[in-house]
């Protein structure tokens, strides 16, 4: 078997292992939770009598370790149960709402990855330069501000003072392509203002990194234009820690997104997750964190492949 | 006589130290005619990588050019813009560095790096005709199946290999000057042969002029039509190699050829003691069934030198490894005077430990870099001797007076503000700090100059005497052998192919393998390389 699909197979029987540790955590961590579930949704006037039936319905009257093993046996079966605000499948309800969240983070991934590796590169072109120092500061200052911060200044003036981007971004399931980009940009571009930086930064460090490597001035010996030795003698060396960065941006764009998708009132899955914790609709949110710690899992082995196929050391041996 | 094709009149050239820049280049002449091979010659931080780099009009980061000319065929190089030197660079000279592992890209093709420069960056020729001169090329210097070489990564190549191959990708443009920056000394002496025989058959057939940087004067007698030598930035002289060799007129040039002077004298083997140090039968593996060492054994006895040559990959450093415990054998035994050692570093008791120090070949790397000489040397005299305070104080003021280091001068400095050999001095007082009857030298002088290595030699020699310490020396360099050993042991591929004492080693007959190597180290005659490539094809 090649190593590359060795190496493949190894860590996604890792990532299971790390899945399965996540679901024992999550189901931990939700039964430490104050309050009772049956008492909160029939309310204060209900009679004990109906609490211990609706426990009895729902299974909340077995012991935990009954509970954890049939939530697994459901998930494994791909059953995650049923919300109990609205008795829908939480399949039905996760699928539509991770679409959104996917959408809105692949609109800002598209802009974002290649903005920020550009600058990355020409900043490191021009290290020292005005330029330079103009991208840092800027990518800085965005990154150092609080997310809803940014949000809320965007939508100040590109929605309200001069009425160019509508602040809801609930596009409705009937809105095309174009008006759903349209309806979004706001939440992607403060995505953008956020991830950019770090993305920016690591990429000019990688390249900085290499910089005093040998083989840089031999590019420079053989006669190479500034551009040529960034792009074809440094980026391919630098490829492995900017992949690993940009992954990690792009794990943060679909799991970190709760505060931006609320500010927007956007419906993508971390609204359903902050929805579904007010009300209580533990399965909900229970299946929302195990979807997150999948797509973590999945970016970060995506990114270790990658790293290693881009690297002809570990891909063509001696 | 033709015109010259560079002409190098007073160049002046500052390295930034903080805030002061300090003269590298005091005003240095240097004419090349077309055709004509210069060799450079000086210890590190004579300048001459420096020279070099500037006869391209480059100068490192930290470094600049503030005065002088420098002329190639009619151009003022320090007048030039940026982008009229980069049309020169690789396409009218070009640059062969000393380490072609570090200095050949590792994300890309050899032929694709050959290429860059004709095809890509001056746009002389095709991409596929380019890669057709290569295979031509790769074949004249002697590579390995020079159709397919090329599609290889560097990483899959030996050192020799790349060597020549990046001496193919300097010839790429067909240039009128080669820089050849000590491209042999990171090689064994078996590969440099080929890798000089390579060098200077290509440099003849395409007549390129060269500048052949080395600090090794026999290389140099081979490759060079004139020689030229530098100290600290300054040129001591300039003769036509025959002339240089046979009668170097300044004091500096007549000390450089009488480095290899030094030889220990041989002491026998006693045959009613005990050995330090016995290996018996040692068999050691890295991967499961692939033995790096085979059925090794010798002994070393007090107050001796035992010295373990061969090319790299033969199993020497791996020797060392097994005998200080951080490779526990497969088979066999280490005994430590008749008593057999733990293979475990972690099973051994600090008795056992003591009596095995070891120093290494770069100093600069084993050493804690934030560490004070008394903090490096009050370390092992705790562990060891169990000595604090005052007590720990004197002793390494003893043992920096040992080294020949003025302890009042020393003793609170960092290893970053020593030079070279004082470095490798402090490893020795740090292997000595232990009170060991054995010592492990690992390459303790191929990093360094001649002059400095010497040095360490003869106090190592001193040591020893005094101390009746025994050594194993690890090297490759069969002239440290001369100098220092009593008794050698010879290795290739693992397995002991000859041992015994240094007078029988270095007369004939010879195990072929011990032949080759010692037929192998250049002679300062130039017409060495010719004789010895003549001997065998001959045979």
């Amino acid at each position: 078997m090649h190593p590359l699909a060795r190496m493949i197979l190894h860590r996604l029987a890792l990532g299971l292992l790390t899945l399965f540790a996540i679901s024992l955590f999550i189901f931990m961590a939700i039964e430490l939770l104050p309050g009772d579930l049956a008492e909160e949704v029939l309310g204060q006037s209900a009679t004990p009598e109906t609490v211990a039936a609706f426990r009895r319905d729902l299974g909340l009257d077995q012991p935990a370790y009954v509970r954890y093993l049939d939530w697994l046996g459901g998930i494994v079966r791909g059953d995650f149960g049923q919300s109990l605000a609205n008795n829908r499948p939480i399949s039905d309800l996760l699928a539509a709402r991770l679409g959104n969240t996917l959408f809105l983070a692949v609109y800002a991934a598209v802009i974002s990855v290649p903005l920020a590796v550009g600058l990355g590169l020409l900043a490191a072109l021009y290290r020292g330069s005005w330029f330079d120092r103009g991208v840092n500061i800027f990518t800085l200052s965005s990154i150092s501000f609080p997310e809803y911060f940014v949000a809320y200044i965007l939508m100040l003036f590109l929605s309200i003072r001069w009425g160019i981007f509508p602040s809801i971004s609930d596009f409705g399931s009937s809105a095309g392509l174009g008006e759903m980009l349209y309806r979004t940009f706001l939440p992607a571009l403060t995505l953008v203002l956020v991830v950019t930086a770090h993305m920016m930064r690591m990429t000019r460090a990688a390249i900085i990194n290499l910089l005093a490597q040998p083989y840089i001035e031999m590019a420079w010996l053989k006669g190479a234009s500034p551009l040529r030795v960034i792009l074809r003698h440094a980026l391919p060396n630098a490829l492995a820690p900017i992949i690993n960065v940009v992954a990690l941006n792009l794990a943060y764009l679909i799991t970190g997104v709760v505060i931006v998708e609320v500010v927007f009132v956007y419906p993508g899955l971390g609204q359903l997750m902050v929805d579904s914790v007010a009300k209580r609709d533990i399965p909900v949110v229970q299946a929302s964190c195990l979807i997150f710690a999948s797509i973590y899992i999945l970016l970060n082995l995506g990114a270790d492949v990658l790293a290693i196929a881009t690297n002809p050391r570990l891909m063509y041996r001696k | 006589m033709s015109k010259p094709l560079l002409t190098i009149r007073d160049l002046k050239i500052e390295g930034r130290k903080g805030n002061d820049w300090l003269p590298i280049i005091k005003g240095v002449d240097l004419e090349l005619r077309r055709g004509e091979v210069l060799g450079l010659i000086g210890e590190s931080g004579a300048g001459k990588s420096t020279m070099g780099l500037a006869a391209m009009g480059y100068t490192r980061d930290g470094t600049r050019i503030s005065g002088g000319e420098i002329t190639f065929d009619g151009m003022d190089l320090r007048g030039l813009s940026e982008r009229r030197k980069r049309g020169l660079r690789g396409k009218r000279i070009a640059y062969v560095a000393q380490s072609a592992a570090a200095n050949f890209n590792p994300a890309h093709r050899l032929i694709d790096q050959y290429s860059e420069g004709p095809a890509d960056i001056h746009g002389l020729t095709s991409q596929r005709d380019a890669a057709q001169d290569a295979r031509m090329l790769y074949a004249r210097l002697r590579l390995p199946n020079p159709d397919e070489i090329g599609f290889r990564y560097p990483h899959q190549l030996s050192g020799g290999q790349l060597q020549r191959a990046m001496t193919a990708m300097a010839m790429s443009c067909k240039p009128d000057l080669i820089i050849f920056d000590e491209p042999t000394t990171a090689l064994d002496v078996t590969t440099q042969i080929e890798v000089l025989r390579a060098i200077r058959d290509a440099v003849r057939e395409l007549g390129t002029a060269a500048i052949y940087i080395t600090h090794d004067l026999a290389v140099v007698a081979q490759m060079a039509d004139r020689i030229k030598i530098l100290l600290r930035g300054e040129e001591v002289e300039e003769q036509p190699t025959r002339e240089m060799l046979a009668n170097p007129k300044e004091p500096y040039s007549k000390s450089l050829w009488a480095v290899r002077s030094f030889e220990v004298e041989e002491r026998p083997v006693p045959t009613d003691e005990t050995p330090v140090l016995r290996v018996h039968d040692v068999t050691a593996e890295y991967a499961q069934g692939i033995p790096v060492l085979e059925n090794v054994s010798f002994d070393i006895h007090a107050g001796r030198t035992v010295a373990v040559v061969g090319e790299s990959g033969s199993g020497k450093s791996t020797m060392a490894r097994v005998i200080t415990g951080l490779l526990p054998p497969t088979a066999g035994q280490i005994a430590l005077e008749g008593t057999a050692l733990p293979p475990r570093l972690a099973q051994r008791r600090k008795g056992d430990l003591q009596q095995v120090q070891m120093i290494y070949q770069s100093a600069d790397t084993a050493m804690n870099p934030k560490q004070t000489i008394r903090e490096i040397l009050g370390r092992p005299i705790w562990f060891y001797l169990g000595l604090r305070g005052r007590a720990q104080e004197d002793k390494i003021r003893e043992l920096l007076t040992a080294i020949e280091l003025d302890p009042n001068e020393f003793i609170d400095r960092y290893p970053g503000s020593l030079s070279g050999g004082q470095k490798q001095r402090i490893g020795i007082a740090r292997a000595l700090a232990a009170e060991p009857k054995f010592i492990i030298c690992d390459e303790v002088t191929s990093a360094l100059d001649q002059l400095v290595a010497e040095g360490i030699l003869r106090l190592l020699k001193r040591l020893q005497d005094e101390r009746g310490l025994a050594y194993m020396f690890i090297t490759h360099d069969l002239a440290t052998v001369r100098a220092i050993a009593d008794y050698v042991v010879v290795m290739q591929n693992g397995k002991v192919v000859e041992q015994g004492p240094k007078s029988q080693m270095f007369t004939p007959p010879h195990h072929p393998y011990t032949k080759l190597l010692l037929s192998s180290v250049p002679d300062m005659d130039p017409d060495w390389l010719d004789r010895t490539i003549k001997t065998r094809e001959e045979a």
